[in-house]
């Protein structure tokens, strides 16, 4: 596997020189490698959102380097335009940059602008419209007819349709309803396993982070707390609640029935393997 | 970018200037551009600068914003120099070709008019850093009050500049995101022919209106369920009090301003 995002040493600094600067992010370095479903968590304020407009050049850092696939971001010669088509970012509630008469219509603007072809693009439009479900029927309405959920998907399918090597989704799923939530979840779930291209996904939710994806990026402070697979940083638990972060319900339940005794493994973060991990303990128990 | 626009902008501080009474600032500054019309000689203009950057410093704002608030309106400051250059006749050209006669007069005249201008704006600029627009428009409101007998509606127009005042940072703010979330999906904003450019706003002007209305809806609303009734009856949080603090400003603004406005006669 190769490394599709490369951060080195990066700092931003909002409002440089004025009384109320502020460092978003002090000297980060990670990378992120191809294919993989990394979540980004931490508290608010702690520079997430800003991370990740990084990594399609809408924020140009003050000091250190991005490279995309290789290619150093800021170095002369390159063309911006190019890494915002390899990097497509949905941003949070995406659904207030609609504009268009229909959803087909504003589902196209991205790979309009990338000068595909008509018939290309509606094929991209047809095919990202799959991906979150929307029908034909609703394709052909104004996105401002549609509900909440749906007015996010369609956003959402704007910037698949573009395929992106990276789709970056700064919480997806705020503001929706439980149902909500999960649609649209699994749906970009269902298209990282199809496409097997690496999506990177902020969330406040431990839950949708550990159902969803294979590393776990923490931000704190403005850097890099932990950068692990999801099962060492819920080992962490004590230090996620120390950083206003915490563990997904089920893992507490665990972690609580282990304090009180229970001689029970507590790397439990979904709710399918909780009821095997139980069933496992009761059978060993000998009672079933 | 966006963020370059300093007309309003708050520059956070704890000086004298900053604690001052709003309405002895907004009452100073226009006194300030008054005197400098009436001290239209250079002794004057050179004292009211002196004045100006004796404020800054006081009020601790780098030079360097004033700078900044002179970026916007350079053309305007070219402009009536160079009116003034050309329109101004006087004795004896200085300089002449074809249709075009100079005279030292006007040389004379533009230099002032355009520091004069530079002058006004960096005045002015420094009220909107020392003062939050909030309690600007608190101050207006009770310095118009008066007008409120003749049924003006002061109260009204204070919170219609109180609201105006208050989104613009967040329209700002909306634009930006709408802007970023378009470029995201490939808009070029600041390349091609001029109808193209124009075209590329509709995807930011569209969701921008929808989400000003959508704001606007919301403000009411929440307004409404809070009561809000107009200004009839209404107390504030904050009083404005003019203390010993502010008496002693006064004082000192109306000599110094005094003092420009005599080299007028002394020196013209």
């Amino acid at each position: 596997m190769s490394e599709i995002i490369k951060v080195e040493h990066l700092s931003y600094v909002y409002n440089p020189g004025m009384p109320d600067a502020t460092a978003a992010l002090d000297d980060v370095s990670f990378s992120i490698e191809e294919g993989d479903f990394v979540g980004v968590m931490g508290s608010t304020g702690s520079g997430k959102s800003t991370l990740i407009s990084h990594f399609n050049g809408l924020n140009k850092p003050t000091s250190g380097a991005i490279y995309v696939d290789g290619r150093n971001m800021w170095a002369q010669g390159e063309n911006l335009r190019d890494f915002r088509f390899l990097v497509g970012l949905v941003m949070q509630y995406p659904e207030y940059q609609l504009f268009e008469e229909t959803c087909a219509r504003d589902i196209a603007y991205g790979p309009k602008n990338m000068g595909l072809d008509d018939a290309e693009v509606a094929r991209r439009v047809r095919e990202a419209a799959q991906f979150v479900g929307l029908s034909d029927e609703l394709l052909e309405k104004s996105p401002f007819e549609l509900s909440g959920g749906q007015k996010r998907r369609v956003a959402i399918a704007g910037v698949m349709a573009m395929h992106p090597r990276v789709l970056v989704l700064d919480e997806p799923a705020a503001g929706l309803d439980p149902e909500g939530r999960d649609t649209i979840l699994s749906q970009i779930q269902e298209y990282h396993r199809v496409t097997g291209i690496t999506v990177v996904l902020v969330s406040h939710s431990m839950e949708d982070i550990a159902r969803y994806a294979n590393r776990v990026l923490v931000l704190s402070k403005a850097k890099i707390a932990m950068y692990d697979t999801v099962e060492q940083v819920f080992a962490r638990a004590p230090e996620l609640l120390e950083l206003g972060l915490s563990v997904p319900q089920v893992t507490q339940i665990f972690l609580r029935l282990k304090e009180m005794g229970l001689d029970i493994a507590t790397d439990v973060y979904t709710i399918p393997y909780a009821v095997k991990t139980i069933r496992k303990a009761l059978q060993g128990k000998g009672a079933v | 970018m966006l963020r370059d626009i300093t007309i309003g902008q708050h520059f956070p501080g704890n000086s004298i200037l900053h604690r001052c009474d709003p309405r002895l600032k907004l009452v100073g500054t226009i006194a300030y551009i008054v005197v400098l019309f009436v001290a239209a000689n250079p002794v004057g203009i050179a004292l009211s600068i002196a004045l100006l950057a004796l404020l800054y410093s006081v009020a601790k704002i780098p030079f360097k914003m004033i700078l900044k608030s002179l970026k916007p309106i350079v053309p305007v400051i070219i402009f009536t120099a160079v009116l003034n250059l050309f329109f101004l006749t006087g004795e004896t050209p200085l300089f002449q070709w074809w249709i075009f006669t100079i005279y030292p007069e006007g040389v004379r005249y533009a230099i002032l008019m355009a520091v004069r201008v530079m002058a006004l704006i960096a005045g002015t600029s420094l009220l909107t850093y020392t003062t939050s627009p909030i309690v600007l428009t608190d101050a207006i409101e009770n310095l118009l009050r008066p007008l409120g007998k003749l049924h003006f509606p002061v109260h009204e127009l204070a919170m219609m500049m109180t609201i105006a005042l208050r989104f613009i940072p967040t329209l700002i703010d909306e634009t930006e995101k709408i802007m970023n979330a378009q470029k995201a999906r490939g808009a070029m904003l600041d390349t091609g022919s001029f109808v193209q450019r124009v075209k590329a706003l509709v995807p930011i002007l569209i969701p921008l209106f929808l989400s000003a209305f959508r704001r606007a809806d919301e403000l009411a609303m929440a307004m409404e369920c809070r009561c809000y009734h107009g200004g009839e009856g209404r107390t504030r949080l904050k009083v404005l009090k003019f203390g010993r603090e502010d008496v002693l400003c006064a004082a000192a603004l109306t000599v110094l301003l005094g003092i420009i406005v005599c080299t007028r006669f002394l020196f013209a």
